[in-house]
């Protein structure tokens, strides 16, 4: 065991564990669970479905933790924008193409007030997030304090087209010897793209590997010659702009905007990311990692609501647990590694 | 010659010092120029201001084929500008690749524009292996050890193949093989034309490479002098601003040793600990001072870390002051009257956030436990007394200790370690990154402590330091403990002749 911790980078084996863990509770959800049908596949893809824009947030979370930042703020946008795009498409009848526009580019101003805040005026990330969380949430107030649906055409199409997974050997025959196969929704597809893009972004441009390397430390990397300060910004405003997407992709599953809606998210994203092998400390972690960490995630929520008598908080406290559980590994895995380099 | 960087009138305070004032410095094409001072004299300032990491508050600087005055308002552009920098403290990012480390922020791209990973880890290969660095350039910086760091931060900021470039004591982690590979390296890239300043504490390695020294003291600007007219003491003088002669005897005549009248302070029975140091036999005599002689990776400093507990011993006995004990964390062992002042000042070193007297009396109150806590008053007595013991050169005790040169931090952490007045105390490289005259008052220091009775472990690469101060040698070769000299038989010849040795093993 020691000697594959040392072997190994501690993220690897993070993500190791994560992969055992999540094996193992879907296993046991498809063994405990087989009359309630956990073993149909589309309950996997639902998981996708239900989680597509949280995937979206912890990936930038992520990108954020890398660089030895947070953003708490997440929970609250994603409130926010939910209400702006209710709002703007049933109330002020704004298209829904434009809406989303709308809030993409409050994501980007948010992303540079923060990105300012924090690289130019060196203000503590946490500082930064707990003022627009709290602008976020009052906002979201300010617009509307009920609660509102969406219900658009064009919106509709984007959050509840079918896609099929024309795959033989995903699909279930029903009774009348009829192919079924599993679907997911267009949000699914755009989460993918987004991980993708960020994942050859974080591992093959410059601007990438200096968010690793300022997370790695960041007095090194500026006296190595990398912009620290410029990067730093433009982290905080490509957060602000994949936030605001992750929001309206978030919309698309809820289709409907609340003061209170997405409370703790930022927790969900955070506990994502460090179950995927993301360091508390910067400079280490991978978006599909992170990804690992929604699905895990995800699963025990699943495996709570499945069992049915048990109230959903408990899928909170089981993550919480968790969460610690991969804090105390990480730093355990530091100091065997610690010891070994002795 | 052709003048490529010339600095006049640099002025810079920091708030209530005065780093730099009215400093002049002028590089030449093809010129190995020596920044030597004492610690805080202003080297490092100095050489930050030129590369933007610090402003200054005025003065001139013109770099060759750049119009007009230069200010550089970060390393990034002080690169731009033809300017490539080691800094003395090591500047590499532990979490990313030894190949990644070498290319950051300047990466070979594909057709596509994406990074060309192959390429980086190809050239790195490449130019390591022409430094003759054996290393695996897939392997993460944070793995390897402190001389193999500092070959990469060298090696990076020469293959950004600039103008000039500018060395802050990076020899100070190397052992005498690689100090050589880098002279050969800096007299290569000499005879194309750069320019090098050179920034050590080793007296020696200037009159090996260098052309031309400039010496600053508190600040200011002694001279410029070529390597000729300014012979060893005179150097030493100008640094101090007094005669002194750091060659000088310090300690008595040797004699015949006999230790069978003394007391057995620590006895290792063939204590080991695997992959770090083989099982080895010593005994430790109250009011020795031992030598620990051998390569960098000869196992010299882990056996003395074995003793200390911070390798875990894996078999074998220890006896100190004749009892079995089994040290498993370091707090025992400074709880049994040790102390060890490690290697890796920078990891294990100094707290760089606190001042200088928390600094120094925390050793203390970690030895006293959290409820005998140290007045504030007392405190400052033994804030007070090290940082003149040690020459610390601090505006005031409660400055932040990041603040002070790099010297004198690592003063105040000898100072810590001091402080907790230890039976056996254990200096890993206590004179690296120090001034010849502090160097001089710290080899003094542990002779004294040895007369009143306490007993030292020196580990150090400088031979010379050694024989002054020894009285008893411990030379280990391949993690093995090869052999002993006792004083009358130490000399450079007989260390040199032990360290190298026959193939075969004790
Ligand atoms: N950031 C800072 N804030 C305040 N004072 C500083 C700072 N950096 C350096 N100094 C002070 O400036 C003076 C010169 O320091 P510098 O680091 O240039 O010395 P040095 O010649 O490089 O010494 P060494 O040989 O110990 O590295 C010292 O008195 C130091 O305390
Ligand atoms: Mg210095």
């Amino acid at each position: 065991m020691k000697n594959l911790i040392t072997k190994m980078s501690t993220q690897a084996f993070v993500i190791m564990v994560t992969i055992i863990l999540f094996i193992i509770m879907y296993a046991a959800g498809c063994v405990v669970y087989a009359d309630k049908n956990f073993t149909n596949i589309q309950v996997f893809f639902n998981l996708f479905i239900s989680n597509a824009g949280l995937i979206i947030i912890s990936a930038s979370m992520t990108m954020v933790m890398i660089s030895g930042g947070i953003d708490i703020s997440v929970g609250s946008q994603v409130a926010l924008v939910c209400m702006m795009m209710c709002d703007l498409v049933m109330n002020k009848h704004v298209p829904t193409a434009a809406a989303i526009a709308i809030c993409i580019v409050y994501g980007i101003v948010y992303g540079i007030y923060a990105g300012v805040m924090v690289a130019y005026l060196n203000i503590q990330p946490f500082i930064v997030g707990l003022s627009g969380m709290f602008f976020a949430r009052g906002m979201t107030a300010v617009i509307n304090t009920g609660m509102l649906s969406i219900a658009d055409k064009t919106f509709d199409v984007l959050a509840k087209t079918k896609i099929m997974i024309p795959i033989d050997f995903l699909a279930k025959v029903n009774k009348r010897g009829m192919k079924i196969y599993p679907n997911l929704y267009p949000s699914v597809i755009i989460a993918f793209l987004v991980l993708v893009i960020m994942f050859v972004m974080l591992k093959y441009t410059k601007f990438g590997r200096a968010i690793y390397a300022i997370g790695g430390n960041e007095q090194s990397a500026l006296l190595m010659g990398l912009n620290v300060k410029k990067t730093k910004f433009l982290v905080y405003l490509l957060d602000g702009a994949i936030v605001a997407l992750g929001s309206v992709v978030y919309c698309m599953n809820t289709c409907g905007g609340f003061v209170a809606q997405a409370q703790g998210l930022e927790m969900d994203a955070i506990a994502a990311a460090v179950i995927g092998g993301t360091s508390l400390m910067g400079g280490v972690g991978n978006v599909f990692g992170t990804l690992l960490g929604v699905m895990t995630k995800a699963t025990i929520e699943a495996l709570v609501s499945f069992q049915g008598s048990l109230s959903s908080w408990w899928a909170k406290i089981i993550i919480a647990t968790l969460l610690a559980f991969f804090i105390i590994l990480q730093s355990i895995i530091t100091r065997i590694k610690a010891k070994a380099r002795d | 010659m052709k003048e490529i960087l010339t600095m006049r009138h640099i002025d810079k305070n920091f708030p209530g010092v005065r780093a730099l004032s009215n400093v002049d410095f002028t590089l030449r094409e093809g010129e190995i120029h020596a920044l030597m001072g004492e610690n805080g004299a202003g080297k490092s300032t100095l050489i930050k201001v030129l590369t933007g990491v610090e402003e200054f508050e005025s003065g001139d600087i013109r770099v060759d084929g750049i119009e007009g005055p230069v200010i550089n308002r970060s390393p990034e552009e002080a690169q731009k500008n033809g300017i490539s920098t080691v800094y003395q403290e090591v500047n590499l990012c532990p979490n990313l690749t030894v190949a990644e480390n070498l290319y950051i922020g300047r990466q070979p791209r594909t057709a596509f524009g994406t990074i060309d990973w192959k390429t980086i880890n190809e050239n790195a290969k490449k130019v390591l292996t022409d430094l003759d660095i054996d290393v695996d350039v897939t392997k993460n910086v944070e793995d390897c050890s402190v001389a193999i760091q500092q070959m990469i931060a060298i090696a990076r900021a020469v293959d950004i193949s600039a103008k000039i470039l500018i060395l802050d004591e990076p020899t100070s982690s190397l052992d005498d093989n690689e100090v050589e590979k880098l002279f050969t390296l800096m007299r290569k890239l000499q005879s194309k034309g750069m320019g090098i300043i050179f920034v050590t504490h080793f007296l020696e390695q200037v009159y090996e490479v260098c052309d031309k020294i400039t010496v600053l003291r508190n600040g200011e600007l002694v001279g410029e002098f070529t390597v000729e007219e300014l012979p060893r003491v005179q150097l030493v003088a100008k640094m101090m601003g007094k005669d002194f002669d750091d060659l000088a005897e310090i300690k008595s005549a040797a004699t015949e040793t006999d230790n069978s009248h003394k007391e057995v302070l620590i006895s290792a029975k063939q204590l080991g600990s695997r992959g770090a140091v083989h099982p080895f036999d010593v005994d430790i005599y109250k009011g020795d001072v031992i030598g620990l002689s051998g390569l960098l990776g000869s196992g010299r400093s882990e056996l003395a870390r074995t003793i200390y507990g911070i390798q875990n011993p894996d078999e074998g006995e220890l006896f100190v002051k004749g009892k079995k004990v089994h040290i498993k964390q370091p707090i025992q062992a400074m709880k049994l009257g040790m102390g060890l002042l490690p290697e890796d000042r920078k990891d294990e070193g100094i707290i760089a956030d606190l001042s200088v007297r928390e600094n120094i009396i925390i050793a203390l109150q970690a030895k006293r436990g959290v409820f005998r806590l140290i007045s504030r008053k007392q405190q400052e007595e033994f804030a007070d007394k090290y940082i003149d013991i040690l020459q610390i050169k601090t505006a005031h005790r409660d400055t932040p200790i990041k603040q002070l040169s790099g010297g004198n931090q690592q003063k105040a952490i000898l100072g810590r370690w001091l402080l907790t007045d230890p039976d056996f105390l254990v200096l890993d490289e206590p004179t690296r990154g120090i001034d010849v005259g502090t160097k001089t008052e710290i080899q003094k220091l542990v002779v004294k402590l040895a007369d009143e009775g306490k007993t030292v472990v020196f580990i150090s690469s400088e031979i010379e330091e050694m024989i002054r101060t020894c009285r008893r040698m411990i030379i280990m070769r391949d993690t093995y403990k090869v052999g002993e000299l006792p004083e009358m038989e130490i000399s450079k010849d007989n260390i040199m002749k032990a360290i190298a040795g026959g193939a075969e093993h004790e």
